[in-house]
């Protein structure tokens, strides 16, 4: 069956900004479809708020929607542009949900829209936990013992069948939200409450807990001849009571016979039918009792999920542009496996690599928020690595997290602990318990202990255990000195780096002294080196050179080696030279090529936006004739989609790794050179070990970038340039501090030296919050100084991009921050154009751009923050290198800044590329989104460290319009009338008072605490006075949570009051009330309030906007 | 592709080799049973299921080569065995077998293999083994273990060399039944095992064992069939003799062209009869020159749980052009070309074209190449059992 021809347009929903559980591998599987779609001549509308996603650069869609994902701005899309379908099933939670009520408004059949891809009817089955039991009963299949709850006396009936612990899931959330495991009847009532909360229709799902089963999760499609496939097994290596996006999980699944791995099979296709996904990729996820093989169905998601990305990236079949292409009515044997070329997509990917995928967190962003992993997911990112067997596969995939280690590091707060300590540790689902299981192994513990206490499968126990046993042996007999065993150490996926430091223990020299000799040179070392073998990384490497011991690159190609792939995805093993020389599939061309180095997994900081950067240098270089060549470890990345670059090595991001692709390059054609600039800070830590390789690198030198980021020598710069930075200095220990901090004056910005994503910063107001900063937040040391900075208070904050091939500069945007200065620039709102900046004000920040880049001879992009206070410009940041502003700027500017300046790092002059588009008529407001729901307990307030997990952007033709799309498109619900709390600093109280006159004069209630009260019945304004916590009950956060007020202004100066205000900040979050944290920003909501109907937001497609 | 012959120079810990009839040398660490085995070296791209691969009688004379990496992870067990008799001679994988882990484990895989008198090799680059396998066909070869690694290279490479490989070889006559037998075995349910068939009235299937795979005739017993399994060679008179419903033509090793010197006299005469035929693999290839097609080795055999098969012509009605996806182990194949009038290809693999099905005009009598059985491999195809027993009586 052909492709259908009774329609012509699609419109695709994508999934809105980056959140946990819903991150980039969404714009992955949007990017496919959108490309599978246009390919068959389709007109395709998006829409989607993100504008760091790939989907919304204006060449893949027809008309581009960068709006927010509602149900009502969705459509008086469709209402605009009647489309024939919708497909909602590559955005997530977001788009299905979005569809679904777009159905029930009635809004599809009045415009005789089809949905495709997925029917509503299908949707609710899988996703109304009722129905999906019933359906599961009627075709045979188990289900936990569970029952369904409206009400908590409801919950208190299923309680009795269940039994604790129960497991607690909130229909139709995202990733769980809301949801966790009860031991105790006061957890049970408090996890139903919340999770009621987060369900938007109110029901929780509460079962019996099947804690310690493994669990599996089954990539499904079907076609609509009833055709199914299983794409991909994945299990799980933390059993059930860890959500699957936040377990380590393995591909394909190692532990069932195959008896047991068919009746999986047939039964998550027997799924599919019975909930009636007609077309497209499904995820079925099981429980299985190791004990007795009982098989439990757990869920079901009727749409491409994350899992379909990893099982995509793990496989090489395509799930995204598979279930695309069914959607509009191919069969799965009418569509070709891309990789292969020469087979149809409908057969079933085999695999001869073992897949290890490990979640990436984030708690130490999120103090108060305890880092235990339940049902709710909280990681933010994850990893892939690919090995020839599950050592290699995990110790790749624990280097490439990027958190530091090597391998399976040592746990030193566990060494030499009681057992109690131990299997305390070990019982606890964190984030580091397979790091814990290695030390529990290294402490003497047995595997079946471990299993005991974790119900992690002994198969992969032992393999850790092996892991452990081969460490030690090493630490006490040194490295080997045979080709044989070196390689036999490499293939079980040890680093070079974990190898020495293994190595230099083996020494025996007590007290650290071997460590400190190790990093030395002279005859000591020497001798150090003779006993160990290698005592760093480089030595390791040269020992490994020395015997020829080196990684091959094998084939990613869905078929285990029975057809040839023409598709050039690979990773790296170390093999056996079974046939002469280990085989390399490598086979490098005789091209000119460009290596670009990606951003690893995803983490707070450093997520989509770089991808965006990487994406756009391979498109941007090979439309300039190059080869290009993408190495990267995140599966969720359009980065890592085998037809962005013309080769793609799917591997850790690390000097070793790296630096052994590079080697097989160079063998052949023309290595151009690399870009590390793109991809965050990932590929910049490599520029040092890269050049010492004596690697040609692109664009600005890592020198360039070094002194940017060098304090002193950037010091010395600005100097030169005349240029003002606020006033600072380092300290060694805490005296220093306070001496600087007084020579400045507070307040002053506090950080250690190396920062990133503005991690344990914070802004002082005195001396006993400067002491426990230096107490608590920092290691101060002679190594590890901390950076004093003036802090300029209710300052103006800008961002400008500029672009520069070493001559000319030009400036790509400028944009002012709503939040002043000292909210980190990641997490603050911005314009573009700047809203409120005089003239004369921004022309001075673009001449010092210019002075800028050229002093830094900067080739391809630069960002640089400034501060604007009393008129005065400060330099706050250089950063010459692409940076998280980059996709913003191109979606609003509508010029692709990304890849001109790609290829200016190849050589190419700016004058001879594409202009940017600088006078627009129109505003983009980008706005921060934050997971702070996910973390109960932290304060969801903005300061200089980076909380926010994505953005989006508001488009309108003026500022306030723009402003109130990107608030609906966050997710507030800006209110037309009620109540408004506001409780605000000294400072603020002047620059607040318009905004509340405004609000007054709209007609909403004004209520404050004290010192706002009185300040603002000074001004003539009608406002009730309202009880802080402190002050007696019923106080403010009675109020909140009872509903009473509609929107919250909250800004905070100090210590103290920060810490009386967290109930407030936190109320509101739980109650679903708009929040703002700053003058600025609560100033921005009022006006967007007041000037803006919402009800009558206009919608235009970037297309349109760009003219 | 060249290959650069590996070195004769043994490596330290080599305790396993396999000889390659062309003189290459692949050294590994043997497990399983001691001493060597001769044989075709092939793949098989299945992740699960390697009992019963080995178990498989269509192995026969062959040494696969598994091409995912860990294989012993489940351990082994009495269930997920194929057959009593001779099944694949070794086998050769990337990882050591590790422990197992696994509820339904009665022992380690590499235990079973000694036991069952099978040599395992292990350490070897399966991927370039496979690729090689895939560019210049499937080569004879010795695998060898010696727990001391001696080992006498000439003497294996000779007896490498001197093996004449499985063209013209007929297998079947090694791997079948020596006697008659009522098949008793029911369905595998987790938890319960195989259930026992109930006999009692039900239609009567003689199934011709060529080397047969026991989930055969269980999923005819499955499919409501009473199940009496007589070895290859029973004459036509002694299988009319059982009064039969229908006759069943089961897998088998080696050479179609070989067996079918005496399996198609007797088939011919049973189309002839009207009596209602199911051929699986090999049986599906004797049904095919009673029918007068021609047979032919293959380049690279089919072998792994993932082949896309589609079904062909217009006797589907609703259900034409469905893809099965299907566990396959085969090394001929009907030609497609040499169909006479008469016989309809109704299975085509999606992978290459080849033929993986036919039924007989005017007749009660179909077959496939692959394994409807599944075990190992996905149950999309139980259907046919169903047809089959549909047709009797």
């Amino acid at each position: 069956m052909p492709k259908r021809t009774d329609i012509s347009s699609i419109l695709v929903i994508g999934a809105g900004p980056i959140i946990i559980g819903q991150a980039c591998e969404f714009d992955y599987s949007g990017t496919q479809a959108i490309k599978a779609l246009k390919e068959d001549g389709y007109r395709v509308i998006l829409v989607n708020s993100n504008p760091a996603t790939i989907m919304t650069d204006p060449e893949f869609a027809d008309a581009t929607y960068v709006e927010p994902i509602t149900p009502e701005i969705v459509a008086k899309i469709i209402a605009k542009e009647k489309p024939d379908a919708v497909l909602p099933t590559m955005g997530g939670q977001t788009a299905l949900n979005c569809a679904l009520k777009l159905e029930e408004m009635g809004v599809l059949a009045e415009h005789g829209v089809e949905m495709i891809g997925a029917r509503a009817d299908a949707i609710d089955k899988a996703e109304n936990r009722q129905r999906f039991r019933e359906a599961m009963d009627k075709i045979g299949l188990e289900s936990a013992r569970s029952g369904v709850a409206h009400t908590l006396a409801e919950a208190y009936e299923v309680l009795e069948r269940t039994g604790l612990p129960s497991i607690i899931r909130p229909s139709f959330t995202l990733g769980g939200t809301g949801g966790g495991v009860a031991y105790n009847k006061a957890e049970f009532e408090r996890i139903v409450k919340n999770g009621l909360d987060a369900s938007p229709t109110t029901e929780v799902l509460i079962e019996e807990s099947l804690l310690g089963w493994k669990e599996y999760e089954m990539e499904v499609v079907r076609d609509r001849n009833d055709n199914a496939i299983i794409i991909c097994a994945i299990e799980n290596v933390d059993p059930m009571g860890v959500h699957t996006g936040d377990s380590i999980t393995v591909a394909p699944a190692l532990t069932l016979t195959d008896k047991e791995y068919q009746i999986m099979r047939t039964a998550s296709i027997e799924v599919l039918r019975e909930i009636g996904v007609e077309t497209g990729g499904s995820n079925v996820q099981f429980a299985v009792n190791p004990k007795d093989g009982r098989l439990i169905v757990i869920e079901m998601n009727p749409r491409v999920s994350r899992s379909s990305a990893l099982a995509s990236k793990a496989t090489g079949f395509p799930i995204a542009r598979v279930a695309a292409k069914l959607a509009v009515g191919y069969t799965l044997d009418e569509i070709t496996n891309e990789i292969t070329g020469a087979t149809p997509a409908s057969f079933e990917p085999t695999i001869d690599y073992v897949v290890t995928k490990i979640p990436r967190f984030a708690f130490e962003k999120f103090k108060g928020a305890e880092p235990t992993l339940s049902t709710a997911m909280k990681s933010v990112g994850e990893v892939m690595a690919i090995g020839r067997n599950f050592k290699e596969s995990m110790q790749k995939a624990l280097r490439g997290l990027e958190t530091g280690l090597d391998g399976f590091n040592r746990v030193t707060e566990l060494e030499g602990k009681s057992r109690d300590i131990i299997t305390a540790a070990l019982s606890k689902a964190t984030p580091d318990r397979i790091l814990n299981i290695a030390q529990a192994f290294r402490e003497g513990f047995t595997v079946e202990e471990v299993q005991a206490i974790t119900f992690y499968d002994p198969w992969f126990l032992r393999h850790i255990e092996e892991i452990v046993y081969e460490e030690s042996m090493i630490g006490s007999e040194g490295l080997p000195n045979s080709a044989d065993e070196l390689r036999r150490l490499k293939a079980m996926g040890f680093s070079d780096r974990r190898l020495a430091t293994l190595a230099v223990r083996s020494v025996g020299v007590a007290g650290g002294l071997a460590e400190t000799q190790a990093k030395r040179s002279g005859l000591l070392h020497d001798a150090l080196r003779a006993m160990a073998g290698a005592t760093s990384e480089d030595e390791v490497r040269k020992l490994r050179q020395k015997l020829g011991v080196l990684p091959v690159y094998k084939r990613i190609d869905s078929c285990a080696a029975e057809f040839e792939a023409i598709t050039p995805y690979m990773y790296s093993t170390y093999e056996a030279p079974s046939f002469g020389e280990p085989e390399n599939e490598a086979w490098p061309s005789d091209r000119e090529k460009v290596v670009i180095l990606g951003g690893g997994p995803n983490r707070i900081g450093q997520g989509i936006e770089f991808d965006y950067c990487c994406v756009h240098a391979c498109f941007a270089l090979s439309e300039a004739g190059y080869e290009t060549i993408m190495v990267n470890c995140n599966p969720e990345t359009v980065s890592t989609d085998y037809d962005t670059s013309d080769r793609l090595y799917f591997e850790p991001l690390t000097a070793e790794d790296v630096l052994e692709i590079l080697r097989v390059e160079h063998s052949k054609g023309k290595l151009k050179g690399v870009i590390v600039q793109f991809g965050g800070q990932t590929p910049l830590k490599l520029a040092g070990a890269l050049e010492k390789a004596g690697i040609p690198i692109l664009g600005t030198s890592p020198d360039a970038i070094d002194l940017a980021e060098d304090r002193e020598r950037f010091a010395k710069l600005v100097n030169k340039l005349k240029l003002k930075q606020p006033d600072n200095g380092i300290a060694y220990s805490e005296d220093e501090a306070l001496a600087v901090a007084h020579r400045i004056g507070y307040p002053v910005l506090l950080r250690p030296s190396y920062v990133l994503g503005g991690r344990a910063m914070e802004i002082v107001d005195g001396d006993a919050q400067l002491i426990n900063y230096i107490n608590t937040a920092v290691e101060v040391s002679g190594d590890s100084p901390v950076l004093v900075d003036q802090y300029l208070r209710d300052a103006v904050e800008c961002d400008v991009d500029a672009l520069c091939d070493g001559e000319q500069v030009v400036i790509a945007g400028v944009m002012q921050h709503i939040e002043e200065a000292g909210v980190h620039s990641g997490d603050s709102a911005c314009s573009l154009p700047p809203y409120s900046l005089p003239q004369d004000i921004i022309d001075e920040m673009e001449r010092q751009a210019v002075a800028l880049a050229t002093a830094l001879k900067v080739r391809g992009l630069m960002n640089i923050q400034f501060a604007v206070k009393d008129g005065e410009v400060y330099l706050i940041e250089v950063n010459p290198r692409a940076s998280r502003t980059v996709p913003f700027v191109a979606k609003a500017s509508g010029s692709q800044i990304a890849k001109i300046a790609a290829r200016v790092m190849a050589g190419e002059k700016l004058a001879d590329l594409p202009k940017i588009r600088r006078d627009l008529d129109y505003v983009a407001v980008k706005e921060a989104v934050f997971p702070f729901a996910r973390f109960p307990g932290s304060d969801p307030v903005l300061t200089p460290e980076m909380k926010s997990t994505g953005e989006v952007m508001g488009i309108d033709r003026d500022f306030a319009t723009a402003y109130t799309k990107s608030q609906i498109a966050e997710g507030s619900v800006l209110p037309k009338s009620g109540t408004v709390f506001v409780s605000v600093k000294d400072s603020d109280k002047a620059a607040i008072t318009a905004s509340v006159q405004q609000l007054v004069d709209a007609g909403f209630q004004i209520i404050a605490t004290g010192g706002t009260a009185q300040y603002l019945s000074e001004q003539g304004l009608p406002v009730e006075r309202v009880n802080k916590v402190a002050e007696g009950r019923p106080h403010i956060v009675d109020k909140i949570s009872d509903g009473e007020v509609a929107l919250v202004f909250n800004t905070t100066e100090g210590w103290q009051s920060h810490k009386d205000s967290q109930s407030i900040r936190a109320s509101a979050l739980e109650m679903k009330v708009p929040y703002y944290t700053t003058a600025a920003a609560s100033a921005a909501a009022a006006q967007a309030i007041v000037s803006v109907n919402a009800d009558e937001l206009e919608v235009r497609s970037l297309q349109d906007y760009y003219g | 592709m060249a290959f650069l012959a590996s070195s004769r120079a043994q490596p330290q810990d080599a305790t396993g080799v396999l000889v390659l009839a062309d003189g290459t040398i692949v050294w590994g660490r043997g497990f399983g049973a001691t001493g060597s085995a001769v044989g075709e070296v092939c793949f098989n791209t299945a992740m699960t299921g390697y009992q019963e691969v080995m178990t498989d009688p269509s192995y026969a004379a062959q040494i696969v080569t598994f091409t995912f990496p860990h294989i012993g992870n489940v351990g082994a067990n009495t269930e997920d065995v194929e057959s009593r008799v001779e099944g694949a001679v070794g086998c050769i994988v990337r990882e050591d077998v590790t422990r197992q882990s696994n509820f339904r484990s009665e022992g380690e895989f590499v235990e079973w293999m000694a036991n069952m008198g099978k040599i395992g090799l292990s350490g070897v680059d399966t991927r370039a083994l496979t690729r090689r396998i895939r560019l210049s066909g499937a080569p004879n070869a010795v695998i060898a273990h010696d727990p001391k690694g001696r080992f006498d290279l000439d003497a294996l490479l000779q007896r490498a060399q001197e093996w004449p490989g499985l063209e013209g070889m007929d297998l079947a006559q090694r791997v079948s039944r020596e006697h008659q037998e009522d098949w008793e075995g029911g369905y595998w349910r987790l938890g319960q095992g195989y259930g026992a068939a109930e006999r009692e009235g039900k239609p009567h299937v003689v199934a011709i064992d060529y080397g047969s795979k026991d989930n055969i005739f269980r999923n005819l017993v499955k499919a409501g069939a009473r199940v009496t399994v007589v070895p290859a060679r029973t004459s036509l008179e002694d299988i009319l003799a059982l009064k039969p419903d229908g006759v069943f033509l089961s897998n088998g090793p080696g050479d179609p062209a070989a067996t079918g010197e005496y399996a198609v006299p007797v088939i011919k005469a049973l189309l002839d009869q009207d009596m209602p035929i199911f051929g699986i693999c090999l049986g599906h290839q004797m049904l095919g020159l009673a029918a007068g097609a021609r047979t032919a080795k293959m380049h690279q055999g089919h072998r792994g749980a993932n082949h896309p098969v589609r079904r062909v012509g217009e006797s589907w009605g609703e259900t034409q052009d469905l893809v099965e996806i299907t566990s396959m182990n085969h090394g001929f194949a009907i030609d497609p070309d040499s169909l006479p009038e008469g016989v309809e290809q109704t299975h085509v693999s999606l992978f290459d074209g080849s033929n993986c099905g036919i039924a007989i005009t005017g007749k009660r009598a179909f077959g496939v190449q692959y394994h409807p059985e599944a075990s190992p491999g996905p149950q999309d195809s139980f259907y046919l059992f169903e047809k089959f027993v549909g047709m009797l009586g």
